[in-house]
């Protein structure tokens, strides 16, 4: 490698570390994503330039592919709703996942087709290692990804029929996960011996990919930001794999610090949630233990809610999943100003670190609507606010503030909530009494003082709003 | 490759991954996406190994299946890339966007 391309890969790897350090920090976050994105524009022009320079390179198809891809990518960027944000960052992960483990094939079957090539000594050792790796890697952050989109997604249509994404893992999977893991490296190491057999390859990729499928099907859908958090990290370290095939400097920096940094956010995650992150992976969660209801609570109408509301000096709202699904942020918005304007009430939103389905969701959706900053809070800051709170209006949100959680039993045990229930009212909007992603049931709903809307968010809040304009 | 360029690149992989460790300290609920989506755009770095790969065939060799290979890897590699960088860009606005003010 000449040292000009050296220089160049390490100036782009400076602005990856630059890029994230600042991505960690509210006020600097926009810069950092720049940064990063400068990075990987020196990082591709140094690549192009070099493969100029040393005699022209296969054009067409790299000008193609390059055109393609980036179309695609900015594309469904600029398209996606705020709610299937979280869906495509699982999306892109799988394919960066799948385009290292490509590389390192492409690698691997010009040595196949053409047994000249093919190194010896140490190098064919460190290739076949690293390939083989990089597939493992690779290939399990594609499918896991993939599965985790449909999970967070919920459902799959198949022919106009919506098939919910499973979740099911009995104890004796994980046996099979490290088998399977037991399985690749064998066949990795098969591969030193015999580099040109084209069934270890296969094996090591259809092995991966069920690995990636298997991993994540036994986690339940509140889980899913932390998986997708680690299958991050995964991609990250299948590309610095790719890069020891290479021999490219770039590549084992920025895929091991993304490794990494990865790693560390998915343990800030996992805290977040109060869980730990081996707890997530091998211990199935929700779904296929959730309690059966017994008892009933009566609906109120939104009219009744509006006699409430006027006369409350302070309101929080709770939102959660519920709202980004039936996408009322807005009328949660226009709620918000018919209070203030109409009763001069103060509003504040509380906002739990894992409400929705990845961390930062709610504010996402929130500021869409132009919710102004100040009035969100974080859950540690807002609940002291509750007991003095006339009314806690939760949207579509059930488990981050079911008090179960505080008993120190049941899969909730120990999750830190949002105290809703101590407000003096309590209204919920909800579709049904039907339990949460933990699969427990909900104390909050049967209390006196909580009043239950049953139906859809956005309707609700329609009734409501127009509810308290006609008071 | 020689032992030293081997040690060299693992000295590497070695000295990121710490480094990696300590950038990331305490970080706020609401960055935990767009970082987790900037990461993710960082980790196409791929896109250069799939560059490399692509050569292949102005090389001459008679490795179709390799260009094909590298080829759906410069797509996809992009994708993440582009699309990580535009979508994480994106969330980063409109969290970031209306503490100055706003509208």
């Amino acid at each position: 490698m000449e040292d000009w391309v050296s220089v160049g890969y390490l100036i782009s790897a400076s602005l990856f570390i630059f890029g994230l350090k600042k991505l960690g920090h509210p006020r600097t976050a926009p810069y950092g994503n720049q940064l990063g994105a400068l990075g990987m524009f020196v990082a591709v022009i140094t690549t192009v330039l070099s493969m100029h320079l040393a005699g022209g390179a296969e054009w067409t198809l790299i000008v193609a592919g390059m055109i393609i891809g980036s179309s695609i990518g900015y594309w469904m960027a600029v398209k996606v709703e705020m709610t299937g944000m979280p869906e495509l960052v699982a999306l892109f992960n799988g394919f960066g996942g799948a385009a290292s483990a490509l590389v390192a094939l492409s690698e691997v079957t010009k040595y196949i087709n053409d047994a000249n090539t093919l190194p010896t000594g140490l190098e064919l050792t460190v290739t076949m290692v690293a390939a083989g790796l990089s597939a493992l890697v690779g290939w399990m952050t594609l499918t896991g990804s993939l599965l985790a989109m449909y999970k967070l997604k919920g459902g799959v249509e198949i022919f106009g029929k919506w098939l919910r994404t499973p979740t099911w893992g009995p104890p004796w999977l994980n046996i099979v996960k490290v088998l399977l893991v037991v399985a690749v490296l064998v066949l990795i190491f098969m591969s030193i011996e015999d580099p040109t057999n084209v069934q270890y390859l296969w094996g090591i990729i259809a092995i991966s990919c069920l690995l990636g499928i298997i991993l994540v099907l036994p986690i339940g859908g509140a889980d899913m930001p932390v998986v997708v958090s680690l299958l991050n990290s995964l991609s990250g370290i299948a590309a610095a794999f790719t890069g020891f095939i290479i021999g490219n400097s770039v590549l084992i920096i920025a895929g091991s610090l993304v490794g990494a940094s990865g790693l560390i956010l998915t343990f800030i995650m996992c805290k977040a949630m109060n869980r730990t992150l081996p707890d997530v992976l091998f211990k199935s969660f929700g779904g296929s233990e959730k309690q059966s209801l017994t008892r009933t609570k009566v609906g109120s109408d939104a009219e009744e809610v509006a006699m409430m509301v006027d006369g409350a000096q302070k309101i929080i709202i709770v939102p959660g999943y519920g709202m980004a699904v039936s996408q009322c942020q807005h009328q949660v918005k226009e709620f918000a100003d018919l209070l203030e304007e109409k009763f001069d009430t103060e509003v504040k939103y509380a906002i739990h670190p894992v409400a929705g389905r990845m961390p930062g969701h709610m504010n996402v959706l929130l500021a869409e609507a132009n919710v102004p900053y100040e009035q969100l809070i974080e859950m540690d800051e807002i609940n002291s606010e509750f007991p003095e709170c006339d009314m806690a209006v939760v949207i579509g949100a059930n488990d981050t503030c079911n008090p179960a959680a505080r008993s120190g039993e049941g899969p909730l045990a120990g999750m830190p909530i949002i105290d809703a229930d101590k407000a003096r009212t309590v209204v919920i909007i909800k579709r049904s009494l039907s339990v949460g992603y933990a699969g427990v049931d909900n104390d909050l709903f049967y209390e006196d003082k909580t009043m239950m809307l049953f139906g859809d968010g956005k309707k609700m809040m329609n009734e409501l709003n127009t509810a308290i304009k006609d008071l | 490759m020689t032992p030293e360029f081997l040690i060299a690149n693992i000295t590497l992989f070695v000295l990121a991954i710490f480094l990696g460790f300590e950038l990331i300290t305490k970080v706020p609920a609401t960055l935990h996406t767009p970082l987790m989506s900037g990461a993710n755009a960082i980790s196409g770095i791929s896109i250069i190994g799939a560059l490399i790969g692509s050569n292949i065939l102005y090389e001459g060799g008679s490795t179709e299946l390799s260009g094909l290979l590298a080829f759906i890897a410069i797509v996809l590699a992009m994708i993440n890339v582009v699309g990580g960088f535009a979508v994480t860009n994106r969330m980063l606005n409109m969290i970031a966007g209306k503490k100055r003010g706003g509208k």
